[in-house]
């Protein structure tokens, strides 16, 4: 178990891609840590990084108390867990437990206490003496887990490990990684582009966009506080509507029409407004009466039911945008229908229309 | 894949009809004829033949010069696909580093593929030319006479290096090919599971590099016996004196040059069992070939 420490860490491949733009991240002792991201964010690069896998181009690695820039992979004390899996086909379960133990010169009896450990945790007992085409996804998975667990490294890395998976079994496995991991006590750095993985699993999320990272904290503070209409639309499901606001020296008023009252404290002419689906209610008429909250005024397209709850698609007639509303299971509402919804001045985010920042107020 | 259907049952024959009949013209007449031969003894002025039975079998495997150019043949065979695997091996891995990542080489190293055999061939013997082959002026200058055509040791080394010469580019492309089928992530957990290269490439590179390997083997066994006759001609220039010959070429030797036509058949005959041969545990290999997922 150890810390790992990122300074200003950069990549910057062949042919001048800077997938990583100097990433700083202080990871703690038996944290688990999840950077998560769109596709081609940089995540896997970072990770890989810290695998050994990829050369930093500048900046500095440490795990622990080493710097393990120029350190082999073999001999940086961690394990990864690949999204392919990444079995050794040729092998047995066993010996692709075994393998990573066996290079280290480990005692025999110590290899076979760790490697029946490991299938017993991970209930993969039965499978010792397969190859692993003879394993169905999760079972491979599972062995995956296991190679890492045998280890006992300093530090777990995962790459997406669980995307190749079906949705039942992502769930499943997503629940065990979690226990195992708060069971060991290793540091854990996940990588997924699945912000519900990435928000049940993290101890804290590092949000990456473009190899820059644009927020750090756990998981329910940057659903509280997104630092931008990046991370605002990236976590939580579905997402943050965003409207635009205009500002002048009369106070705020919603592009898309009324309902919105206030002054316009931060002299800005323009702002984009942040709204949880989850965080409007349904309203007989708008309230209009100053105080800080937010009134629309939204025409129905679609309602989509999705069992606990219903999700109704709309769109503002003077402007088109579209906005998406969580309202009760079992609701009726029509398509065409129009609505007037509320959403109490907490739960109500603001951020510059320029740079997408966000503004505390 | 789209299905045609052909309108006439008879077309699908039709069109294999060209194929058929150079098989059957260029191979299994031919084949035939030699299987009658081999039991009888011709006349080398072409007057007439007699039935001999398995004579010219029994002449053949106990003949001490058979015994002897099938010995050189073994040990021919066996540097020449050591070697070419060996060599072709090493280089394949070579290539994988820098190519891993870097598509435009692979393109360029296939040309070695396209253009290389026949004229890798050529060059090879070129290599060993008493006037101006490079080789023989090489080891000429640590004192070595290489004497290619006369001396028989030197014209063995000769017939070895030309034919492995021509055999590792169609041995690289395979198992380059082979190298870049394993998965870029098991040669990375491999990376953080063994620190030494050399251990990594014989627990995980060289097991999954077995199928091609064992296919490869076949492929090899069977050039170094029969595919080799041409480079051979060109370094005996059909004198073979005192120099060492393979069997396919003694075939030729024998009933071309000697105008013992019963006992060449006889060899030939011997040498379509041991093709055919080969060629079952060669079906019997690729059937059995693992396919790792
Ligand atoms: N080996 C490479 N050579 C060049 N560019 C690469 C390489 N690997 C990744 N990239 C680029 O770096 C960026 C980040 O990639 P990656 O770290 O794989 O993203 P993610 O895992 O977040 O999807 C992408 O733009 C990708 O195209
Ligand atoms: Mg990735």
């Amino acid at each position: 178990m150890s810390t790992i420490t990122l300074d200003t860490v950069r990549k910057v491949y062949a042919g001048d891609v800077e997938a990583v733009k100097g990433v700083s991240i202080d990871i703690a002792d038996g944290e688990f840590i999840v950077l998560v991201g769109p596709s081609g964010c940089g995540k896997s690069t970072l990770l890989r990084m810290i695998a050994g896998l990829e050369d930093i181009t500048t900046g500095e690695i440490s795990i622990g108390d080493r710097v393990v820039n120029k350190v082999d992979p073999a001999d940086r004390d961690i394990a990864m867990v690949f999204q392919n899996y990444a079995l050794y086909p040729h092998m047995s379960v066993y010996n692709n437990l075994a393998y990573g133990l066996k290079n280290r010169n480990m005692d025999k009896a110590e290899i076979d206490r760790r490697v029946k450990e490991a299938a017993r945790i991970l209930e993969i007992g039965d499978y010792l003496d397969r190859k692993p085409r003879a394993l169905s996804g999760g079972q491979r998975q599972r062995v995956a887990m296991g190679r890492a667990i045998v280890r006992e490294p300093a530090a777990f890395l995962f790459d997406e490990p669980l995307s190749n998976l079906d949705a039942k079994l992502r769930v499943q496995m997503r629940v065990e990684i979690k226990r195992l991991q708060k069971g060991l006590g290793t540091t854990s750095v996940y990588v997924t582009h699945d912000q519900l993985e990435a928000m049940t699993l993290a101890d804290r999320l590092v949000v990456l966009n473009g190899g820059n990272i644009e927020q750090i904290g756990a998981p329910i503070d940057v659903y509280d506080k997104p630092a931008s209409t990046f991370v605002a639309s990236f976590i939580g499901s579905p997402a943050m509507n965003l409207l635009k606001v205009k500002g002048d020296e009369n106070g705020l008023s919603l592009v898309s029409g009324k309902g919105l009252s206030g002054a316009n404290a931060f002299g800005k002419s323009a702002y984009t407004l942040g709204i949880r689906p989850e965080h409007m209610s349904v309203v007989e008429a708008p309230k209009g009466d100053g105080n800080s909250g937010v009134d629309l005024e939204i025409k129905v397209n679609v309602l989509e039911p999705v069992g606990a709850e219903s999700y109704i698609y709309g769109e503002f007639a003077e402007s088109g945008e579209e906005i998406v509303v969580r309202v009760e299971s079992h609701s009726t509402y029509e398509p065409g229908q129009t609505l007037f919804l509320r959403a109490e001045p907490k739960d109500v985010h603001f951020f510059d229309a320029e740079t997408g920042a966000r503004i505390e107020s | 894949m789209k299905k045609v259907q052909f309108q006439s049952r008879l077309i699908p024959y039709l069109l294999l009809l060209p194929q058929l009949g150079i098989v059957g013209v260029f191979f299994l007449w031919p084949a035939a004829e030699a299987v009658r031969s081999s039991f009888y003894l011709e006349d080398p002025f072409g007057f007439g033949s007699t039935f001999v039975g398995f004579d010219n079998f029994i002449d053949t495997v106990t003949s001490t010069d058979y015994g002897r150019v099938a010995r050189f043949t073994g040990v021919f065979t066996f540097f020449v696909t050591a070697l070419s695997l060996g060599i072709a091996l090493l280089l394949a891995v070579k290539a994988d580093k820098v190519l891993r990542g870097a598509s435009s080489y692979k393109t360029l190293l296939m040309w070695v593929y396209a253009v290389a055999p026949p004229v890798a061939g050529l060059i090879g013997i070129l290599l060993f030319d008493q006037h101006v082959g490079p080789i023989v002026d090489l080891v000429a200058m640590f004192g070595w006479e290489m004497q290619v055509g006369v001396s028989y040791s030197d014209t063995a080394i000769a017939m070895v290096v030309a034919a492995v010469w021509k055999q590792v580019p169609v041995n690289f492309i395979f198992f380059l090919s082979g190298l870049q089928g394993i998965s870029k992530s098991v040669q990375e957990a491999a990376s953080i599971d063994c620190r030494s290269g050399f251990r990594r490439f014989w627990t995980v590179t060289f097991p999954l590099l077995a199928p091609t390997g064992f296919f490869l083997l076949i492929i090899n066994i069977t050039y170094a016996f029969f595919d080799t006759f041409g480079i051979i001609d060109v370094i005996l220039k059909t004198e073979p004196g005192n120099n060492p010959v393979t069997l396919v070429y003694k075939v030729y030797l024998d009933g071309f040059r000697g105008n013992d036509l019963g006992g060449s058949s006889a060899q030939s005959v011997i040498l379509m069992a041991l093709v055919f041969i080969l060629t079952i545990i060669q079906f019997r290999l690729i059937e059995r070939r693992v396919h790792y997922t």
